[in-house]
């Protein structure tokens, strides 16, 4: 009765797509947004100490645990892991490849001291990228983004004005301003982030658009 | 009026560029570069408001922040603003600006009158005069507020925007004078991130307003190079128009920037922001402060600072007179005579207060023939409304008194010096102490105590070399302290040396009279706070300082007391007889350092983003459906869905029927889900709730108590076994993140041994109720794999299955003791599965309902509301659910329920009221009395037995009924109570908790 192409996004009502056609020859933005919708989420919980832990990971996954706290391993548009803890991480997916995934890590974790949790559905993610993306981020951000504190490849929990929010660095340009992050926000505060960064981004030029996916 | 006192070259204004503004109505005309306070004194303004308690008029003073006369009210309609320094406006066209604290100007104010009663109105008078009856401060603050009220707060909406930025640095340095240039520079040499901020449009900071050389060039060509450099280097973020306005804990400081010189914002850019910063060092190279003298009628308009006439002269091209005399303790006064004399401007003498200084500037003032009268006072200043002229008098060698005769110079200005003092504003926000200089006379920084440094001036180093030298180390220093030691060695740069003599302190300036008798010496100019003021609270018991400024209000107007506020403590500590002044001890300042507009400490935290709406995924649809919304916690849930013209009452009354008869369908997404993983999970929640739970089975749910370690309950919901080691807890909507915390604090912290994880899935999965005797038909239209007879699927279980064709998890639990189904989908299915029920459900009448109808259906079956019947006081056996608390295991709380208090049988206990009158519904939270007592007889007092947690009329029930915490209810069923309204009293009878369906029936279906 309800098909899978009436799942709504957190953002849906907001007509991004819409928007992007809209703002597509926009040059002049300092601020890009754009929603990615049903991204795979999956949050873990184990024991780092335990060496079969990791291994299980890898082996089920592809990807690596992340080197340390605050890190990610793998790519942004694949399978990658951001370790949001010292015993929890959140691997993220491509849409559609939740279940899988989720699957395999059930049956990985099963005879270790674990618990895989689904949660796609309690995130968005906004896709923050431009010349002024990290400007935009510290008008309600406080953690340090310079380029020398937080760079590609590093996340943190922190809060975006009044909303949990947990940031992940997907890119920079060497030589520029440049830098893209990946924004994961609970489904309930994802019009006001939204609304809360479309605000921030009034001086440099906002443009929406559609985020590829693979 | 055409600019009377500028002068015809120098400064830093661009004369050609001119810009028209209204003072009080009057035209105008100033240049680029200007302040508003430099404009109104080329333009021959000497009046500029009147004073806050004697209306007595006054003049600009100074040329900085410390000015404490000149407050205007800047614009008009929403973008006014009050108060404001004129000697910190930068000059822009089209601007308005008017006098405050007079009526109907400060040339001729309604008010004034007041001065002639002064007598009335010592320091503290309102703690004296208006003291009885206390009852009456009500009327007599409006009269005091309007007779000592500033400028007027906007009273429409600001059309303008304010933003705020957060930001990390390695070194911060506050002040771009030559100190906080040179810091900066050494330490962007050095490679740290370095934030530099100034107050001002330019850097330069005193080399503004003074003429020197530096590398054997003039002062400000080294300035703008270094600026230059700074600017260019890497990480570098410079900042101007922006005061550091409070230091605060672990480095950090907040910046107020004028993005905007004028009262608008540049469309889509804020007009004004804050900046928090993060440093690891912070370098304060604030300069200083320059202290008045403090002599008789040193308030009239034409009394200034030396160092303010000197940035006028100097910075701005004006002279705020035509004969200007100098009354100074120390040498640098002198360089205020010579700049003057050299612009052409006369200057009648210069009144110092030492014998016979002869070092290298009074040497110079000579050889240009200014007369220097020495060892002598200014003991009056004559002219009410602009200093016509002044008495000089010779001192005595103690500095107590004056002899001889009175000599009268002709002069239309004079301005004094007492001595610069390190602004040490920020050190103090900073925790740091202000330690007397016992030789110098002067308050400095103490140890700091956080990673920073003071540098320059506001160190006590007062000549131009030494700031230049120590700006370069403290800038080096703080760089290596952030891990930047690849310091240059480049030159410090060279500057000519001054050789000053010592001044000499005189705290107050003697008259022939004792303080106070002949003429006014004001401390805080604007507080209307005088010497003697602060000597009658001395004797009045005042001993500290700190009680000493609240009494007299000495230093707490908007100025904050930068100029008189050491004289102050020093004119205390003589009165007290303590020899040195840094025993008298110092006031704490205190953030901000300048006034910060409200605007922009709100920032965007207004509007819509004054705080996050919380969403569920279906409140689309409810919005649509045009519900009206309840506020729990952030969250928006319909509270009832009223249809056209139809009444609160009305609505809730055909929901309420609708579940009980039909099918009702609410949005229940918001509340808490916690995912419980682990060997130890059933053992986990065994230890946090009052039941037992080690032998639920899975696919079945339980009810569970949750107490604080006081015994009292904190939370409650139902939580399911999914499987052997994995359970779901639900909680209250208010509560879900506070329980998961609560949950994490004891595992992390008590029972680490136990292998439990916990993880939030409150918003991956939405919950859509269906409630009522209709509600199996409907789901079974729904599902093909869950067997949804009673047999199947009985109550407090849970099935996995799909719903239309969604993957979901249906808990059979109930709210309102209806039948009822909990579908739990992935919430981006939740909207096309809460419409596809509502169509499939026409048939049987589905209703959307909100979370009054709930709470009336709950109450209706004397369910509890966590946070509604419980407020912190209550224990599981109030509320008669003693059966949920288990006496074989330990529990959280469980200790606490043995107190004797907690076993007391006169505590409040959950009964329910059926009122008399079945139309008439108690208020909510009302007290409640045993007896009727229409007025109670004067002096006596009646016993609040209790109070009403819920409150409603039910349509089921056909009449209003409550639920009560009453003292000893259980003992009182069938007796009668009193509930004092405001409309009259309401009486009920106490009856159980329970009002439908007592043997739990219809929750089968």
């Amino acid at each position: 009765m309800v098909d899978g192409y009436l799942r709504q996004s957190p953002l849906a009502h907001l007509h991004l797509d819409a928007r992007a056609a809209n703002d597509i020859n926009v040059t002049d933005a300092g601020l890009m947004l754009g929603e990615r919708r049903h991204v795979g989420m999956i949050n873990l919980r184990g024991e780092p100490a335990d060496p079969a832990f990791a291994a299980a990971v890898k082996k089920a996954v592809g990807v690596a645990l992340p080197d340390g706290i605050n890190r990610s391993s793998g790519k942004p548009l694949s399978i990658h892991i951001l370790a949001l803890g010292p015993d929890e991480w959140l691997i993220v997916c491509p849409p559609g490849t939740e279940d899988s995934i989720f699957g395999k890590m059930t049956k990985a974790m099963k005879p270790l001291h674990a618990a895989v949790t689904m949660s796609s559905e309690a995130r968005t993610v906004i896709q923050l990228a431009g010349t002024d993306a990290r400007n935009g981020l510290a008008k309600g951000c406080p953690l340090d983004l310079h380029p020398r504190a937080f760079g590609p490849g590093q996340c943190a929990q922190s809060i975006l004005g009044r909303a949990d929010i947990l940031i992940h660095q997907t890119g920079s340009n060497a030589g520029s301003s440049d830098a893209s992050y990946d924004l994961f926000v609970l489904r309930s505060f994802a019009e006001y982030v939204w609304t809360w960064l479309e605000d921030a981004g009034r001086e440099y030029g906002v443009k929406v658009f559609s985020p590829a996916e693979k | 009026m055409s600019q009377v006192n500028r002068l015809s070259s120098g400064g830093r204004i661009d004369r050609d560029t001119s810009l028209e503004f209204t003072f009080n109505g009057r035209r105008m005309v100033g240049h680029v570069g200007d302040t508003v306070a430099s404009a109104l004194l080329a333009n021959g303004v000497r009046i500029v408001g009147r004073s806050f308690k004697y209306h007595r008029p006054r003049g600009i003073v100074a040329a900085g922040s410390e000015e404490p006369n000149a407050l205007l009210q800047l614009g008009t309609g929403g973008r006014t603003l009050p108060n404001q320094q004129a000697t910190r406006v930068e000059l822009f066209d089209g601007l308005v600006a008017d006098s405050v604290n007079c009526w109907p100007g400060p040339d001729f104010d309604l008010m004034s009158g007041i001065g002639l009663f002064h007598r009335l109105t010592p320091a503290g008078f309102y703690y004296k005069t208006f003291m009885w009856p206390a009852s009456f401060w009500k009327y007599y603050e409006h009269v005091i507020r309007r007779a000592a009220g500033l400028g007027r707060a906007p009273t429409e909406p600001d059309p303008d925007h304010y933003d705020r930025m957060n930001t990390h640095c390695d070194v911060l340095v506050v002040g771009a004078g030559p100190a906080g240039l040179s810091a900066a520079l050494a330490a962007a040499r050095a490679g740290a991130r370095v934030i530099l901020v100034d107050d001002q449009a330019e850097h330069g900071g005193s080399l503004l307003s003074t003429r020197r050389d530096i590398n054997s060039g003039q002062a400000l060509d080294w300035v703008a190079a270094a600026s230059e450099e700074i600017a260019a280097s890497n990480a570098v973020t410079v900042l101007r128009r922006t005061t550091a306005f409070g230091y605060y804990d672990h480095n950090f400081v907040g910046l107020f920037e004028q993005r905007s010189q004028i009262l608008s914002d540049g469309g889509d850019v804020s007009r004004q922001r804050i900046w928090r910063v993060r440093a690891k060092h912070v370098i304060t190279a604030t300069g200083s402060f320059e202290r008045p003298l403090i002599f008789a009628d040193n308030d009239r308009p034409g009394v200034m600072l030396a160092g303010g006439v000197r940035a006028y002269v100097n910075r701005y091209g004006v002279t705020p007179g035509r004969k200007i005399c100098v009354f100074t303790n120390n040498d640098d006064a002198y360089r205020t005579a010579l700049d003057l004399h050299d612009a052409g401007v006369a200057v009648p003498a210069i009144i110092d207060v030492r014998d016979d200084p002869i070092r290298d500037l009074p040497t110079e003032a000579m050889e240009r023939g200014i007369d220097i009268i020495d060892a002598s006072a200014v003991t009056g200043v004559n002219g009410a409304r602009g200093v016509k002229s002044i008495e000089v008098m010779q001192l005595n060698a103690a500095g107590d008194g004056v002899t001889g005769q009175a000599r009268t110079i002709e002069c239309d200005v004079v301005c004094s010096s007492g001595g610069w003092n390190p602004a040490i504003h920020l050190h103090s926000h900073s925790g740091g102490k202000a330690v007397f200089d016992t030789e110098r006379g002067i308050f400095v920084p103490g140890a700091a105590v956080q990673p920073s440094h003071s540098a320059g001036a506001a160190a006590g180093i007062f000549d131009l070399a030494g700031c230049l030298r120590d700006g370069t180390s403290t800038g080096k220093a703080a760089a290596a302290n952030a891990g930047f030691k690849n310091a240059s060695r480049r030159k410090v740069p060279d500057t000519d040396t001054e050789d000053e003599g010592p001044m000499r302190l005189l705290w107050s300036v003697p008259t022939t009279a004792p303080i106070g008798r002949r003429g006014k010496h004001f401390l805080d100019q604007a507080h209307d706070v005088t010497a003697a003021d602060v000597q009658m609270a001395a004797r009045e018991g005042y001993t500290s300082i700190e009680h000493a400024k609240r009494y007299t209000t000495l230093g707490m107007a908007p100025d904050q007391g930068k100029t008189g506020n050491i004289p102050g403590m020093a004119i205390l500590g003589q009165a007290l007889g303590v020899d040195n002044v840094g025993d008298v001890g110092t006031t704490t300042f205190r953030p901000p350092f300048t006034p910060v507009t409200l605007g922009a400490l709100a920032g965007r935290d207004i509007g819509p983003l004054m705080d996050p709406v919380r969403m569920t995924p279906i409140h689309h649809w409810h919005e649509l459906a045009g519900c009206k919304w309840e506020d729990v916690g952030q969250w928006k849930r319909p509270w009832y869905y009223p249809k056209s013209g139809e009444t609160m009452q009305g609505a809730v009354n055909r929901e309420c029927l609708v579940v009980r008869n039909a099918v009702g369908i609410m949005d229940a997404s918001t509340l808490g889900k916690i995912d419980i993983q682990g060997p130890d999970a059933a053992e986990f929640l065994n230890r946090i709730y009052t039941n037992a739970w080690l032998k639920l089975k899975p696919g079945s749910c339980r009810y569970g108590l949750m107490l604080g370690e006081d015994g009292m309950i904190m939370d409650d919901g139902v939580t399911t076994r999914l499987a052997d080691d994995h359970f779901l807890m639900t909680t209250t909507t208010g509560n879900a993140a506070s329980v998961l915390e609560w949950l994490e604090e004891w595992l992390q912290t008590e029972w680490p041994e136990l292998k439990v994880f916990c993880t939030s899935v409150s918003e991956h999965w939405a919950n859509v109720t269906i409630c009522g005797p209709r509600a199996r038909n409907l789901l079974a239209e729904f599902t093909d794999d869950i067997a949804l007879d009673s047999k199947s699927f009985p109550f407090m279980s849970y099935r996995e299955g799909t719903v239309g064709g969604v993957s979901a998890r249906v808990y059979r639990i109930s709210f309102t003791g209806e039948l009822s189904y909990e579908i739990n989908v992935p919430a981006s299915y939740a909207l096309n599965i809460w419409t596809a029920l509502m169509n499939a459900g026409e048939k049987y009448g589905i209703t959307p309902y909100g979370t009054e109808t709930m709470h009336v259906l709950r109450a209706e079956k004397g369910y509890i509301i966590a946070g509604q019947e419980t407020d912190g006081t209550t224990t599981p056996d109030d509320l008669g659910m003693d059966w949920i608390v288990s006496k074989n295991k330990d529990f959280i709380g469980r200790r606490s329920l043995s107190r004797d208090d907690n076993m007391r049988n006169d505590r409040k206990q959950l009964v329910g009221l059926l009122p008399t009158d079945p139309d008439k519904v108690i208020p909510e939270g009302n007290q409640i009395t045993e007896t009727r007592l229409e007025i109670p007889p004067r002096g006596t007092r009646i016993a609040m037995i209790g109070h009403v947690t819920s409150s409603y009329y039910s349509a089921n029930l056909g009449r209003s009924f409550a639920l009560a915490l009453i003292k000893d209810g259980r003992g009182r069923m069938g007796d009668q109570v009193y509930m004092p309204t405001p409309n009259g009293i309401i009486a009920a009878e106490i009856t159980g908790p329970i009002f439908i369906d007592l043997d739990g029936e219809r929750q089968d279906g």
